[in-house]
């Protein structure tokens, strides 16, 4: 397994959110998490890139084989692990190249040329449409909803993870801007990487070639199953799925 | 030469003044210069001024230790130059390294070359500049080659009745830039001085007179560092800068002096009609009081000011800006940018005025705080005075803690925390950074992983590596 989740529980100040989740990937799959609004499922994606503010209180989250709990997020990061956010964060003043070579020379543990550098940033900017002054910008700041997406799945396909967790990567995106980036991601599919998609729909999933559905409820996963599953639930409702597998 | 009659004994030796100040230090010190006449008067009348002000209690200044009858007002240039790299502290030539100053400047800064020398580096440039007319030297040559020049123009900014401070430069200046630039004429490289303290408990009074004739242009860039650890050192800066109609002047400055520094200055500029002036300020060593001001006399005259300033442990940065719009249709824009860390405080103190005749004035100030640690602290005090018609001012103020959710999703990254905090820093003070020219703004990034490692606000490199398994 690429990344195994072993009866994980995780809670904030306190109050219990993730309730024993158990989830494997084998390398080369893609996985779907779907569930409704509040069940835990962007506390799952903070909790496996390792983010500070939530304390495990039980189980394991392991990358081929080795447990990454003792991991800082940056570690993780390292190790392979990939988190693209739902609503990516601003960092004022500081400029798209910068930002993308200081990230690199840390995934990469060395500098890039600054040629390469040049034709790979614009080589996966021209698959996701972006336009050339959005090099111009800082990052994420005044980008809307879309751009923050695209520069999200910009930064996978230059840091080329073995596993990516993509926390509703379909919210607030137009159709075209849905079919590029599912493109992208399928096109990023690979025997050696994994992805894990969260959404509340499944239109994404209709852009890509999917492994595994798995519904999400009060912390968990309650069930399991192929693409049909997804179409289970947007024909009959979360709510129906959720009562028959109580 | 008046003073010439008087009796060598009734003078101090250049290397011998006391501590504190008396008419006996101010006509030692224009003795020792050789100066005319009118330069003594002037010292003299400000004497007077600064012997018969208070100290002024406003603000942090109740807060700084300012004690000027325990420095020497006077250092005097023949100090004993170190021989060689043996005799300078290692502590010194390893903040070289981290800070990556270039050669010729660590021999300033060590003590090999005293600051005299300086002089030879005024001249290395000094025949292209005399070719375009453009006059550039320290305020003592301008004085004994270009007395009508000075005349006209020292004090007539600053006045030395402006306040105590500006009196006891005026009283006492020594070493500062001069320069005077014809009309149509732009400086073809930044004009660039470098000042620096190495006498402990010590004060320094550079005065700096900067005139850009009609449709001219100055850019000048000075650096101040001092090297030395012990005693108290106080320094007090007087800028005058004369921006002649359609004129520019920009002034960037990069102050680096040690923590036990006071640098009280006094920087002003007064814009003619439709002329510019820019202060760029940096300010990351001392216990600064500084507010750069622009007078925007003319009709349609503009300014600017950045600043930038961190305060670190034991510090308190004290910055702003003074804009004061006379002229019709006058712009200004204030950006200043505050890092607190270690338990600094750091202040925006800023005054923006519309005189009554300025019709259409219009200015913008932002100001922002960012405060690495909860012991640090970041203040605002603006000060709006609108009198003129049709005026508009903007201002807004952020006050801000590093932010968790841009170190995790930085972190997620691959960026290990403190790389993250760097480059959050960087990126808060990019709007002042980027106006810096290339070489300055290379060095900032140093700069500001040594403050931030001297903040404890990242782990100095030693301990990185022993973090490492």
């Amino acid at each position: 397994m690429l990344l195994e989740i072993k009866g994980l529980e995780a809670s904030i100040e306190g109050k219990e959110i993730l309730k024993g989740v158990n989830l494997s990937i084998p390398p080369g799959e893609i996985h779907a998490i779907m569930g409704p609004n509040g069940s835990g499922k962007s506390t799952l994606s903070y909790v496996l890139m390792g983010h500070p503010k939530y304390t495990i209180t039980g189980g394991d989250i392991l990358l081929d084989g080795k447990s990454v709990l003792a991991m800082k997020p940056d570690e993780r990061a390292r190790a392979g692990m990939f988190l693209c956010f739902q609503y990516p964060t601003s960092i004022p003043g500081v400029t798209m190249p910068n930002y993308l070579r200081n990230v690199l020379k840390n995934i990469r543990g060395a500098d890039v040329p600054i040629k390469e550098f040049r034709k790979e940033v614009q080589d996966s900017m021209r698959n996701l449409s972006m336009r050339e002054d959005f090099l111009k910008r800082y990052v994420n700041d005044g980008f809307s909803g879309g751009e923050k997406k695209r520069n999200e799945i910009l930064q996978m396909a230059l840091m080329k993870p073995r596993v990516a967790i993509l926390d509703e990567v379909d919210s607030g995106l137009d159709i075209d801007a849905l079919r590029i980036i599912a493109e992208n991601l399928q096109a990023m599919r690979s025997p050696d990487r994994s992805m894990l998609l969260i959404t509340h729909y499944q239109r994404i999933l209709n852009y890509l070639t999917l492994d595994k559905v798995h519904v999400f409820a009060e912390g968990r996963i309650i069930t399991s199953g192929g693409r049909e599953l997804a179409e289970r639930l947007e024909k009959e409702g979360y709510e129906a799925v959720i009562k028959a597998n109580k | 030469m008046e003073t010439s009659v008087q009796s060598a004994l009734d003078f101090y030796e250049p290397d011998n003044f006391p501590s504190g100040i008396s008419r006996k230090v101010v006509e030692s010190i224009s003795h020792i210069k050789n100066e005319p006449g009118w330069v003594t008067e002037f010292r003299l009348r400000a004497l007077e001024t600064y012997m018969s002000r208070p100290m002024p209690s406003w603000g942090f200044i109740p807060q700084f230790k300012i004690d000027l009858d325990s420095y020497v007002h006077y250092v005097g240039s023949r100090q004993k130059k170190k021989k060689s790299w043996d005799e300078v502290d290692p502590e010194v030539l390893r903040s070289f390294e981290r800070l990556g100053i270039p050669e010729h400047e660590r021999r300033y800064l060590a003590g090999l070359e005293a600051m005299n020398d300086s002089e030879t580096v005024y001249a290395n440039v000094k025949k292209e500049l005399a070719d375009l007319g453009i006059i550039f030297c320290d305020i003592d040559t301008a004085i004994r080659e270009y007395p009508e020049i000075v005349k006209k123009y020292i004090g007539s900014v600053v006045t030395p009745e402006d306040n105590k401070f500006a009196a006891l430069n005026s009283a006492v200046f020594s070493g500062g830039s001069f320069a005077y630039c014809p009309r149509g004429v732009k400086t073809p490289m930044p004009l660039q001085a470098y000042f620096k303290v190495t006498a402990a408990s010590s004060g320094q009074y550079e005065r700096t007179l900067l005139i850009a004739d009609e449709g001219s242009e100055i850019v000048y860039s000075e650096g101040c560092s001092s090297v030395q650890d012990s005693g108290t050192n106080f320094h007090t800066a007087v800028v005058e800068l004369v921006a002649h109609k359609d004129a520019r002047i920009h002034y960037t400055t990069i102050q680096n002096w040690k923590k036990n520094m006071y640098n009280w200055t006094v920087k002003r500029g007064i814009a003619h009609e439709s002329a510019h002036i820019t202060w760029t300020d940096v300010n990351i060593g001392a216990q600064t009081i500084k507010y750069p001001g622009i007078i925007l006399a003319g009709d349609h005259a503009t300014g600017d000011v950045l600043s930038l300033a961190f305060a670190g442990g034991g510090q308190i940065q004290d910055t702003g800006a003074r804009i004061i719009h006379v002229g019709k249709n006058t712009r200004s824009n204030v950006l200043a940018k505050g890092v607190s860390l270690d338990g600094g405080i750091n202040s925006y103190r800023g005054l923006v005025k519309f005189e009554k005749g300025a019709t259409g004035a219009m200015s913008h100030v932002k100001c922002d705080g960012l405060m690495m640690d909860a012991r640090s602290e970041s203040h605002a005090y603006p000060y709006n005075d609108v009198s003129g018609e049709n005026g508009q001012l903007n201002y807004e103020a952020t006050v801000s803690r590093i932010n968790d959710d841009q170190l995790f999703y930085l972190q997620s990254r691959g960026l290990s925390e403190d790389e993250a905090k760097l480059l959050i820093v960087s990126g808060f003070c990019e709007g002042v950074v980027r106006d810096l020219n290339v070489e300055y703004s290379v060095e900032m990034t140093r700069l500001i992983r040594m403050i931030l490692e001297d903040g404890k606000a990242i782990a100095a490199p030693e301990q990185a590596a022993a973090a490492l398994p």
